[in-house]
């Protein structure tokens, strides 16, 4: 490749060929439309610096700020250097134990949140197709009294809350709880779409549905299985430790995945899958692992319920069935099982490539199954290391921005409610008057699921009458959202333009704000980074981080917390929302709300970090070990780094952090655990519990159900709580006692809060109660419907009629022929409107592609380079650059899904806001996905779906 | 006297692109120079092998042998820094360059190239140490401040090294004796019937 530098100016000839070097070769050749964008963007970098010279002056003095990359969910920590309130510089964070100075592209330009010249600026409206400056006051006023009319009119319901894993802890914390006060369960953020299928497998084969160990464990794996994961692109600072694991303790890296990634390049063996084959490519493993005897048999028979009934299942997937699904062959299959059987403990990855699919549940399922078979949970060096996407989505899922549960995952019960209004300190009476009180399907609204991001198109369109709840959808707020990665992009135009009132808050004016043809009822409202403000964070390991703030917000931009504020005063509740929170100078006090957090959070232990204990944490990075994460000396020796939750008890308890969930070999005192009892004691006879296996100094030397008063009780321990701790105590559990007495007790003879149980092989809960493959509702596989087939359509999944075998029945595979998927690239970070509006990235990728394989390109008659149209199964077209690569598989094309500010071959790049556009748009790829949820978490199908592909002409 | 050297160790080298956006970060540098950039050779497929390239800061430098104005000078520590004052645009340090390093600001011919700008290993250049003027010309002068060049010091996976050449060479022997198999040093992957790709100057070429 030339090492020259891509042309600056706008040139009259569009080269087109050679692209297939690499795909950054789109930098040389990018022609017309990227030389335009460069020519642009080389003002404003420029401009920026003068202004801040002239601010500046030569020697002020620097004040270092610590922070958290805002990019991804490994939580690499940064010092900011701020002078005179501008941040001038960044320096690497060599002493914090995630990242030890180490960046990718995002993180490493994380300064130029600083200078922000992308950014919406002020509040605006569309008036008549034209974005008109308001003031905050007027478009609160507008915006709330639209609000008003709607909930008067079609009640609570029809107002969506769409939130985001870029809040801080605090803001999703205060954005659940400001919906609930607004009436309403529709509410729901990008975890939906991301890692939800995760949480509710993995949650309900063993408790907790999060990341078991953490990225610097992996050091200690012996074998490292990636599927549906590419780190070197997603989650590069996680490559550090996994090649550390590589190269010191010679782990075997395998890497599963339909395209030969970045990651695949630094793995052992490579095994290229079928989108959508997941479940028979592990248990094609488990075959070989069953057939070899390579199983834990005294991990299974202490620890694991069910097993048996997978093997059942298992034995079907000979190695020549796994071939004929998955394309995977025999020897190799043998030789992966083998290497993992050999070297534990061992480590399974994924992330959306297993997620996010219809049978998302199954995926996530299967992959657990494969660690507990194997004997590699509540292990050093082993664990499912699920890795979260956005940089705090495990934060805003534990605090519930979820339309399924409350904060804590307390679900929707009226056991729920009573909890937290407790802990809100609101009367319970008052707060389910907050809500429509009809009922639908037998359910009120209040108890019942609402709506998930990845269906409310479907609240919008669909019949009301098919809806349980009142009316559609009529406002949608998109809080921190980028509707770009959502699939059915053409429905979804249709959508924003159906809604009486779009409302966007968000630091960019984002896809949303030009995809459609609307002329006015679309609100623009400036919320500001968390580089803007302080509160803490979440990481993929469960540790949480503090920040500090780094500048002021920059232009008229707010904070959310503040702007929830705004809202919850001009819709009525602010009182009740802030009754424990200090307000000062407008501003919801972070500090007051994590202090409530802590007051209620008990399910997952998010009550021993108390911002004081957080910023301690912050102050000492330096003296944390790098492979446990165990501080060793210094004003926290002994704790883990960010006490990754569950912290149990009251933060005066002390409690370290977990730092490897259901790790029995330590006490609980000192972060081991158990296998969660949440399932029961037993079924059909058969004990649930644990079988003499229990954490170290456990004084009950077997498995155990949940704590509660009575267990206390029968136990001969309830004596053991204070006077003060009893009265709050009696008629508890340890899920619902606020003074955190029983987990206290609990803890002091060695148990876990949550009891000691088996993990479930078998989820009776689930459509399929051991993970069964399907084919994917658009397949190419048309003689493999028949023997896998989807589920029956479904009247109502979470309010709404969910279709499958309807969709599935259909035989679009001569239309289109070839497989459609998608994934990330690691410049951009999720739909892209930060990072694109970032010059030091955007550089480097300018151009919306998709890759084909050679042999597809020959076929379909086009190379290189040619602009093509990529056509969904459902008639969504995106035109796009080829770059032909054997990257993919003959039959199967990938496009990034990072790109928006295109619309089906127009550039609606004039639409955005005068000085708010991007650096780089391009064609979404999800205008051209297509329909596909997940039965239990409705997640939606992006990884496979068939389109076609033709040469553009002109 | 210290050596400074880059060196980027390709089995750790993932392409994240996080040196090429550290040093716009550091040094300002404008949209269409890139003064470090990562290249990939055989793309999207098995034996995938990616560096991170800039100025190498050779010992004995051909932009400085070319340059007919002779702009260039080397530091005590090794380093190849230039003076843009004058510079005339000519771009002969850039046909001489064997990395690609000297880039120009525009794509005309001779004079109206602009004043050359390439890496400098975070060494600034001849103004006075972190100056305002040297800010605004070279960007960073970190190793005035005793520390290494950004790129390095953010790279995601410890790929990229830069330092004192023993130092660096010291880094690198160790993991490659960690490693431990014969083609643990450069290139290529340990894929079944892979040939390495290291150089290796007393075999004749594959």
């Amino acid at each position: 490749m030339r090492l020259t530098k891509k042309s600056d100016q706008p040139s009259a000839t569009s080269n087109t060929s050679g692209l297939g070097l690499s795909r950054r070769r789109f930098l040389q050749n990018s022609g017309i439309a990227a030389g335009g964008v460069a020519t642009a963007g080389m003002m404003a970098p420029g401009m920026m610096q003068q202004a801040q010279a002239a601010i500046v002056p030569t020697g002020a003095p620097t004040e270092v700020k610590r922070t958290i990359c805002t990019h991804c969910s490994v939580g690499c920590g940064v010092y900011a250097e701020v002078q005179n309130g501008i941040w001038t510089g960044q320096e690497p964070a060599f002493d914090h134990p995630f990242n030890l100075g180490a960046h990718c592209a995002k993180g490493a330009a994380v300064r130029e949140h600083g200078h922000g010249d992308r950014r919406l600026k002020y509040p605006m409206k569309l008036v008549d197709g034209q974005w008109k400056k308001l003031s905050w006051e007027q478009a609160i006023d507008e915006v709330g009294d639209k609000m008003l009319q709607v909930r008067q009119e079609s009640g609570p319901d029809s107002v969506y809350w769409l939130g985001s894993a870029k809040f801080s802890n605090e803001q999703a914390y205060l954005f659940r709880k400001y919906a609930a006060l607004w009436g309403t369960n529709n509410v729901d953020h990008q975890a939906r779409i991301c890692h939800s299928t995760t949480v509710a497998g993995v949650a309900n084969t063993w408790g907790y549905g999060a990341m078991t160990n953490s990225f610097n464990d992996i050091h200690f794996s012996k074998s490292i299985i990636l599927i549906g994961s590419n780190p070197a692109e997603a989650h590069p600072v996680a490559m550090q430790h996994i090649l550390r694991a590589k190269e010191r303790n010679k782990a075997h890296i395998i890497c599963v995945d339909p395209r030969f990634t970045r990651t695949a390049a630094h793995a052992n063996e490579y095994i290229r899958i079928r989108p959508g084959s997941d479940v028979a490519f592990v248990w094609g493993l488990l075959w070989h692992i069953f057939e070899n005897g390579w199983e834990d048999d005294q991990f299974i028979q202490q620890r694991v319920y069910g097993m048996e009934e997978v093997r059942e299942e298992v034995s079907k997937w000979t190695p020549e069935e796994v071939e004929n699904v998955s394309g995977v062959k025999g020897d190799q299959m043998r030789r992966a099982a083998k290497e993992l059987a050999e070297n534990r403990p061992g480590t399974i990855i994924w992330c959306m490539g297993g997620t996010q699919h219809t049978t998302g549940n199954n995926n996530t399922r299967a992959y657990c199954i494969l660690m507990l078979a194997l004997g590699n949970m509540g292990k050093s060096g082993g664990g499912t290391n699920i890795f979260r996407g956005h940089d705090n989505v495990q934060g805003a899922t534990d605090l519930g921005i979820l339309s399924h549960t409350l904060p804590g995952y307390y679900g929707l019960s009226d056991g729920a409610w009573k909890h937290w209004s407790k802990v809100w300190d609101v009367d319970l009476e008052w707060l389910q008057n907050r809500f429509d009180q009809k009922v639908y399907r037998k359910l009120k609204p209040i108890n019942n699921k609402g709506i998930p991001v990845s269906r409310w198109i479907d609240g919008v369109l669909e019949d009301k009458a098919q809806i349980d709840q009142k009316d559609n959808l009529r406002v949608m707020v998109c809080w921190g959202h980028a509707v770009n990665s959502q699939t059915r992009g053409v429905e979804m135009k249709k959508a924003i333009e159906k809604l009486d009132t779009l409302v966007i808050v968000d630091p960019y004016p984002t896809h949303a704000a030009v995809m459609s043809d609307r002329k006015d009822g679309v609100y623009l409202l400036p919320a500001c980074t968390q580089f803007e403000t302080s509160g803490s964070v979440t990481a993929s390991n469960r540790s949480i981080q503090w920040r500090d703030q780094v500048i002021e917000p920059l232009f008229e931009s707010k904070p959310d917390h503040e702007i929830m504020n705004l809202f919850a005063n001009k819709l009525g509740f602010g009182e009740e929302l802030f009754k424990n929170i200090e307000i000062k100078n407008g501003q919801p006090v972070i500090e007051d709300i994590t202090r409530e957090i802590n007051k209620g959070m008990w399910t997952i232990g998010y009550t021993g970090q108390s911002p004081e204990r957080l910023k301690l944490h912050q102050k000492n990075w330096h003296t944390f070990n790098y492979d446990t994460l165990k501080g060793e000396g210094g004003p926290i020796s002994g704790e883990y780094y960010g006490m990754p939750w569950p912290c149990w008890g009251t933060a005066e308890q002390g409690h370290p952090g977990t730092p490897i969930l259901y790790d029995t070999s330590k006490p609980v005192a000192e972060g081991g655990l158990t296998f969660r009892a949440r399932f029961g004691v037993e079924r059909e006879g058969q004990n649930l519990l644990a079988e003499n296996s229990f954490s170290k100094d456990s004084d009950i030397r077997d498995g155990y159900p949940e704590f509660s008063d009575k267990l206390l009780k029968k136990l001969g321990w309830w004596n053991d709580l204070t006077a003060e701790e009893k009265a709050q105590a009696e008629g508890k559990n340890w899920k619902t006692d606020l003074s955190g007495g029983i987990q206290r007790v609990a803890i002091k003879h060695g148990c876990s809060p949550f009891g000691n149980a088996k993990a479930r092989a078998v989820v009776w809960t689930f459509p399929d109660k051991v993970p069964l493959h399907r084919e994917p509702l658009y397949t190419p596989r048309r003689d493999l419907v028949s023997k896998y087939p989807t589920w029956d359509d479904s009247e109502s999944m979470y309010r709404l009629p969910t279709l499958y075998k309807s969709i599935q029945d259909k035989d679009l595979s001569k239309e289109y022929p070839i497989i459609l998927t998608s994934g990330r690239l690691v410049e951009y970070e999720g739909g892209g409107e930060e990072t694109r509006s970032n010059p030091w990235l955007a550089e480097l990728q300018q151009e919306m592609f998709v890759e084909v394989n050679p042999v597809d390109a020959n076929n379909m008659g086009f190379r290189d380079g040619d602009d093509v149209w990529v056509e969904g199964a459902e008639g969504g077209k995106v035109r796009v650059k080829a770059l032909v690569t054997r990257r993919v598989d003959e039959g199967v094309v990938f496009m990034p899904f990072h790109f928006g500010g295109h619309f089906q071959g127009k550039d609606l790049t004039d639409k955005y806001p005068k000085g708010a556009a991007p650096y780089v748009t391009g064609e979404a790829a999800n205008t051209a996905t297509t329909y596909g949820y997940d039965p239990v978490t409705q997640m939606q199908e992006t990884k496979v779906t068939l389109c076609r592909i033709n040469k553009a002409t002109a | 006297m210290a050596k400074m050297k880059f060196l980027c160790d390709s089995k750790r080298c993932i392409e994240c692109n996080g040196c090429v956006t550290a040093c716009k970060n550091e040094n300002n540098v404008e949209w269409g120079i890139q003064r470090r950039r990562v290249v990939t050779i055989n793309d999207g497929e098995p034996g995938e092998t990616s560096i991170s390239v800039a100025c190498m800061h050779c010992t004995d430098a051909p932009c400085m042998a070319v340059c007919p104005t002779d702009v260039f000078y080397q530091t005590e520590d090794g380093i190849v820094l230039h003076n843009k004052d004058g510079c005339i645009g000519c771009g002969y340090c850039l046909f001489a360059c064997p990395f690609g390093a000297p880039q120009f600001p525009s794509d005309a011919a001779f004079g109206e190239r602009g004043k050359m700008d390439k890496c400098t290993f975070c060494a600034g250049g001849p103004e006075e140490d972190n100056s305002p003027e040297e800010k605004a010309k070279y960007g960073a002068n970190r190793i005035a401040e005793g520390k290494l060049p950004m790129c390095a010091e953010m790279c995601s996976t410890k790929a990229l090294l830069a330092g004192d050449a023993a130092e660096v060479s010291d880094i690198f022997r160790e993991r490659v004796i960690y490693r431990g198999h014969n083609d643990g040093a450069w290139a290529q992957t340990t894929l079944q019937n892979e040939t390495d790709l290291a150089y290796d100057a007393t075999q004749p070429k594959a």
